[in-house]
Protein backbone atom coordinates (compact mmCIF):
# COMPACT_ATOMS: atom_id res chain seq x y z
CA UNK A 1 0.00 0.00 0.00
CA UNK A 2 2.91 2.49 0.75
CA UNK A 3 4.80 2.02 -2.71
CA UNK A 4 1.20 2.76 -4.20
CA UNK A 5 1.09 5.99 -2.09
CA UNK A 6 4.56 6.85 -3.28
CA UNK A 7 3.79 6.55 -6.59
CA UNK A 8 0.07 8.42 -6.47
CA UNK A 9 2.04 11.14 -4.85
CA UNK A 10 4.78 11.10 -7.68
CA UNK A 11 1.98 11.82 -10.05
CA UNK A 12 0.43 14.71 -8.59
CA UNK A 13 -2.02 13.35 -6.17
CA UNK A 14 -2.30 13.89 -2.41
CA UNK A 15 -2.50 10.64 -0.01
CA UNK A 16 -3.09 10.06 2.69
CA UNK A 17 -2.26 6.52 4.54
CA UNK A 18 -4.64 5.28 7.86
CA UNK A 19 -2.86 2.28 9.16
CA UNK A 20 -1.83 0.06 11.70
CA UNK A 21 1.64 -1.07 11.42
CA UNK A 22 3.62 2.65 12.23
CA UNK A 23 7.15 0.11 12.06
CA UNK A 24 6.29 -1.10 8.33
CA UNK A 25 4.90 2.21 6.91
CA UNK A 26 7.75 4.75 8.11
CA UNK A 27 10.28 2.00 7.00
CA UNK A 28 9.18 2.80 3.54
CA UNK A 29 8.49 6.09 3.70
CA UNK A 30 4.85 7.47 2.78
CA UNK A 31 3.97 11.58 2.29
CA UNK A 32 1.06 11.53 5.10
CA UNK A 33 0.31 8.51 7.50
CA UNK A 34 -2.31 8.42 10.01
CA UNK A 35 -1.30 5.38 12.57
CA UNK A 36 -4.19 4.09 14.35
CA UNK A 37 -2.75 1.56 17.75
CA UNK A 38 -5.01 -0.80 16.88
CA UNK A 39 -4.89 -3.99 15.76
CA UNK A 40 -4.50 -5.07 12.32
CA UNK A 41 -8.28 -4.92 10.41
CA UNK A 42 -9.33 -1.78 11.99
CA UNK A 43 -7.36 1.02 11.00
CA UNK A 44 -10.34 3.39 10.71
CA UNK A 45 -11.68 2.68 14.33
CA UNK A 46 -13.45 -0.23 15.92
CA UNK A 47 -16.37 -2.14 14.43
CA UNK A 48 -19.40 -0.22 15.00
CA UNK A 49 -18.14 2.69 16.82
CA UNK A 50 -19.66 5.45 14.24
CA UNK A 51 -18.17 8.55 16.35
CA UNK A 52 -15.03 6.95 16.24
CA UNK A 53 -14.83 6.09 12.94
CA UNK A 54 -16.21 9.47 11.72
CA UNK A 55 -13.18 11.32 14.16
CA UNK A 56 -9.82 8.73 12.83
CA UNK A 57 -11.32 9.51 9.34
CA UNK A 58 -11.78 13.28 9.92
CA UNK A 59 -8.06 13.31 11.27
CA UNK A 60 -6.71 11.51 7.84
CA UNK A 61 -8.55 14.71 6.18
CA UNK A 62 -7.42 17.21 8.57
CA UNK A 63 -3.47 15.84 7.39
CA UNK A 64 -4.11 16.55 3.70
CA UNK A 65 -4.74 19.86 4.08
CA UNK A 66 -1.85 20.56 7.25
CA UNK A 67 0.91 18.74 5.97
CA UNK A 68 3.67 20.78 4.42
CA UNK A 69 5.99 17.85 3.88
CA UNK A 70 6.69 14.44 3.59
CA UNK A 71 6.77 11.54 6.04
CA UNK A 72 3.66 13.59 8.31
CA UNK A 73 2.75 11.08 11.05
CA UNK A 74 -0.58 11.72 12.49
CA UNK A 75 -1.02 9.75 15.69
CA UNK A 76 -4.48 8.67 16.71
CA UNK A 77 -5.17 9.56 20.42
CA UNK A 78 -7.36 7.05 21.34
CA UNK A 79 -6.60 3.69 22.41
CA UNK A 80 -8.42 0.63 21.75
CA UNK A 81 -10.75 -0.22 24.25
CA UNK A 82 -10.43 -3.62 25.42
CA UNK A 83 -6.82 -3.18 26.47
CA UNK A 84 -3.40 -3.60 24.87
CA UNK A 85 -3.30 -7.18 25.34
CA UNK A 86 -3.59 -7.82 21.85
CA UNK A 87 -0.03 -6.57 21.28
CA UNK A 88 1.81 -8.93 23.51
CA UNK A 89 0.18 -11.95 21.49
CA UNK A 90 0.42 -10.87 17.79
CA UNK A 91 2.72 -12.90 15.65
CA UNK A 92 4.01 -15.19 18.61
CA UNK A 93 4.33 -19.06 18.17
CA UNK A 94 1.86 -18.71 21.12
CA UNK A 95 -0.59 -17.17 18.56
CA UNK A 96 0.04 -17.66 15.20
CA UNK A 97 -1.65 -14.92 12.72
CA UNK A 98 -2.98 -17.26 10.53
CA UNK A 99 -4.49 -20.34 11.81
CA UNK A 100 -3.04 -23.80 10.27
CA UNK A 101 -5.79 -23.87 7.72
CA UNK A 102 -5.60 -20.56 6.28
CA UNK A 103 -1.90 -20.63 6.43
CA UNK A 104 -2.05 -24.00 4.24
CA UNK A 105 -4.45 -21.90 1.53
CA UNK A 106 -1.71 -19.16 1.77
CA UNK A 107 1.04 -20.97 0.70
CA UNK A 108 -0.81 -22.79 -1.87
CA UNK A 109 -1.95 -19.27 -2.89
CA UNK A 110 1.98 -18.73 -2.97
CA UNK A 111 3.17 -21.71 -4.78
CA UNK A 112 0.19 -21.04 -7.54
CA UNK A 113 1.77 -17.64 -7.89
CA UNK A 114 5.43 -18.71 -8.26
CA UNK A 115 4.45 -21.26 -10.94
CA UNK A 116 2.48 -18.62 -12.82
CA UNK A 117 5.62 -16.63 -12.88
CA UNK A 118 7.38 -19.46 -13.78
CA UNK A 119 5.40 -19.84 -16.82
CA UNK A 120 5.98 -16.23 -17.60
CA UNK A 121 2.13 -15.20 -17.35
CA UNK A 122 2.99 -12.97 -13.97
CA UNK B 1 2.57 0.48 26.11
CA UNK B 2 4.88 1.46 22.87
CA UNK B 3 3.25 0.27 19.24
CA UNK B 4 3.86 -3.24 18.18
CA UNK B 5 6.96 -3.61 15.88
CA UNK B 6 5.75 -5.50 13.29
CA UNK B 7 9.09 -6.51 10.80
CA UNK B 8 10.42 -7.85 13.84
CA UNK B 9 7.79 -9.77 15.28
CA UNK B 10 7.11 -11.11 12.01
CA UNK B 11 11.03 -11.47 11.27
CA UNK B 12 11.20 -13.78 14.35
CA UNK B 13 8.07 -15.57 14.29
CA UNK B 14 8.80 -17.19 10.74
CA UNK B 15 12.23 -17.89 11.98
CA UNK B 16 10.90 -20.10 14.36
CA UNK B 17 8.91 -21.40 12.07
CA UNK B 18 11.76 -22.85 10.15
CA UNK B 19 11.84 -19.83 7.30
CA UNK B 20 14.97 -18.91 6.49
CA UNK B 21 15.03 -16.13 4.29
CA UNK B 22 13.63 -12.85 5.87
CA UNK B 23 11.58 -10.52 4.02
CA UNK B 24 13.13 -7.53 2.94
CA UNK B 25 10.61 -4.33 3.70
CA UNK B 26 10.55 -1.62 1.09
CA UNK B 27 12.25 1.41 2.15
CA UNK B 28 13.07 4.67 0.79
CA UNK B 29 15.16 8.20 1.98
CA UNK B 30 13.53 10.34 -0.75
CA UNK B 31 9.94 10.72 0.09
CA UNK B 32 7.31 12.15 -2.70
CA UNK B 33 5.00 14.90 -1.79
CA UNK B 34 2.94 17.32 -3.43
CA UNK B 35 0.48 19.58 -1.39
CA UNK B 36 -3.07 19.74 -1.94
CA UNK B 37 -3.57 21.89 -5.25
CA UNK B 38 -6.97 23.40 -4.15
CA UNK B 39 -9.03 23.60 -1.10
CA UNK B 40 -10.26 20.10 0.03
CA UNK B 41 -13.72 21.73 0.20
CA UNK B 42 -13.25 21.04 -3.84
CA UNK B 43 -11.32 17.94 -4.21
CA UNK B 44 -12.84 15.25 -5.32
CA UNK B 45 -11.71 12.12 -2.59
CA UNK B 46 -11.36 8.14 -3.90
CA UNK B 47 -10.11 5.65 -1.65
CA UNK B 48 -8.20 2.10 -2.30
CA UNK B 49 -8.04 -0.44 0.30
CA UNK B 50 -6.48 -3.88 0.70
CA UNK B 51 -9.29 -5.45 2.36
CA UNK B 52 -10.12 -7.65 -0.88
CA UNK B 53 -13.74 -6.49 -0.51
CA UNK B 54 -16.47 -8.50 -2.81
CA UNK B 55 -19.99 -8.29 -3.59
CA UNK B 56 -21.96 -11.20 -2.05
CA UNK B 57 -23.57 -13.16 -5.28
CA UNK B 58 -26.91 -15.04 -4.70
CA UNK B 59 -25.29 -18.08 -6.87
CA UNK B 60 -22.22 -18.46 -4.39
CA UNK B 61 -19.76 -17.82 -7.49
CA UNK B 62 -16.72 -17.04 -5.06
CA UNK B 63 -14.91 -13.87 -6.40
CA UNK B 64 -13.67 -13.39 -10.11
CA UNK B 65 -9.96 -13.58 -11.41
CA UNK B 66 -9.60 -9.99 -11.62
CA UNK B 67 -10.54 -9.84 -7.58
CA UNK B 68 -8.27 -12.56 -6.89
CA UNK B 69 -4.67 -12.04 -9.54
CA UNK B 70 -2.13 -10.96 -7.18
CA UNK B 71 -1.51 -7.18 -8.38
CA UNK B 72 -4.65 -5.99 -10.27
CA UNK B 73 -6.52 -3.18 -8.80
CA UNK B 74 -10.54 -3.59 -9.16
CA UNK B 75 -13.69 -1.47 -8.42
CA UNK B 76 -16.79 -1.69 -6.98
CA UNK B 77 -19.47 0.82 -6.93
CA UNK B 78 -19.40 3.07 -4.12
CA UNK B 79 -23.13 3.27 -4.02
CA UNK B 80 -23.59 -0.29 -3.14
CA UNK B 81 -25.36 -1.07 -0.21
CA UNK B 82 -22.93 -2.23 2.87
CA UNK B 83 -24.86 -5.31 3.21
CA UNK B 84 -23.79 -6.81 -0.34
CA UNK B 85 -20.18 -6.53 0.64
CA UNK B 86 -18.01 -8.90 2.56
CA UNK B 87 -14.26 -9.09 2.91
CA UNK B 88 -12.46 -11.81 2.00
CA UNK B 89 -9.07 -10.75 3.69
CA UNK B 90 -7.42 -13.20 5.97
CA UNK B 91 -4.71 -11.59 6.91
CA UNK B 92 -5.86 -9.59 9.97
CA UNK B 93 -5.83 -10.23 13.87
CA UNK B 94 -8.71 -12.26 14.23
CA UNK B 95 -8.21 -12.97 17.65
CA UNK B 96 -8.61 -8.92 18.92
CA UNK B 97 -10.97 -7.38 15.85
CA UNK B 98 -13.09 -8.46 13.11
CA UNK B 99 -13.91 -7.64 9.38
CA UNK B 100 -17.51 -7.44 10.34
CA UNK B 101 -18.03 -3.88 10.13
CA UNK B 102 -16.99 -1.92 6.56
CA UNK B 103 -16.49 1.11 7.70
CA UNK B 104 -13.68 -0.15 10.43
CA UNK B 105 -11.26 -0.39 7.34
CA UNK B 106 -13.09 1.03 4.18
CA UNK B 107 -14.68 3.97 5.55
CA UNK B 108 -17.29 4.13 2.69
CA UNK B 109 -19.94 6.16 5.21
CA UNK B 110 -18.09 7.71 7.00
CA UNK B 111 -16.55 9.31 3.73
CA UNK B 112 -20.08 10.07 2.30
CA UNK B 113 -21.09 11.91 5.69
CA UNK B 114 -17.68 14.46 5.52
CA UNK B 115 -18.79 14.85 1.69
CA UNK B 116 -22.60 15.81 2.61
CA UNK B 117 -20.67 18.26 5.63
CA UNK B 118 -19.02 19.79 2.38
CA UNK B 119 -15.61 18.73 4.00
CA UNK B 120 -14.78 17.72 0.31
CA UNK B 121 -16.70 18.52 -2.96
CA UNK B 122 -17.03 14.67 -3.45
CA UNK B 123 -16.38 11.11 -3.88
CA UNK B 124 -15.53 8.99 -6.97
CA UNK B 125 -18.11 6.72 -8.50
CA UNK B 126 -15.95 3.87 -6.97
CA UNK B 127 -13.71 2.58 -4.50
CA UNK B 128 -11.08 0.54 -5.66
CA UNK B 129 -9.25 -2.70 -4.03
CA UNK B 130 -5.36 -3.83 -4.33
CA UNK B 131 -4.68 -7.07 -4.35
CA UNK B 132 -1.43 -7.06 -2.55
CA UNK B 133 1.49 -9.56 -3.02
CA UNK B 134 5.09 -10.26 -1.37
CA UNK B 135 6.38 -9.17 -4.65
CA UNK B 136 7.58 -5.23 -4.62
CA UNK B 137 8.21 -5.53 -8.13
CA UNK B 138 4.92 -6.53 -8.50
CA UNK B 139 3.47 -3.79 -6.74
CA UNK B 140 5.57 -1.14 -8.44
CA UNK B 141 5.38 -1.98 -12.05
CA UNK B 142 1.75 -3.57 -12.05
CA UNK B 143 -0.59 -2.16 -8.96
CA UNK B 144 0.87 0.90 -8.49
CA UNK B 145 0.20 2.07 -12.38
CA UNK B 146 -2.73 0.54 -12.11
CA UNK B 147 -3.66 2.68 -9.18
CA UNK B 148 -2.94 5.84 -10.88
CA UNK B 149 -4.89 4.96 -14.01
CA UNK B 150 -8.52 4.71 -11.86
CA UNK B 151 -7.75 7.73 -10.18
CA UNK B 152 -7.11 9.80 -13.58
CA UNK B 153 -10.54 7.46 -14.70
CA UNK B 154 -12.38 8.71 -12.02
CA UNK B 155 -11.34 12.70 -12.08
CA UNK B 156 -10.24 12.00 -8.08
CA UNK B 157 -7.83 14.90 -6.89
CA UNK B 158 -7.06 13.17 -3.68
CA UNK B 159 -6.34 9.55 -2.55
CA UNK B 160 -7.23 8.08 0.92
CA UNK B 161 -5.40 4.47 1.03
CA UNK B 162 -6.69 2.14 3.81
CA UNK B 163 -3.91 -0.95 4.31
CA UNK B 164 -5.80 -4.06 6.36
Amino acid sequence: MSLVARHLEKHGYPTVIIGAARDIVEHCGVPRFVFTDFPLGSPCGEPFDVDMQHQIVGLALDLLETARAPRATLEVPIEWRAGEAWKDKVFTVEQPFLPPAVHERWMKRKEAYREQKAGGEA
Amino acid sequence: MAHVEYMNRIRDYYLSQGYEKSYVWSHYEEVPFVPLKKPLSECQVTLFSTSDVSIKSAADEGPSEAETTVGNVYSIPWDTPLDKLYSRQESFDRYATSLDDINSYLPLTRLDEFAAEGRFAGRTANFHNINRGYSQRMMLEQAAPAALRKCRDEAADVVILTPV
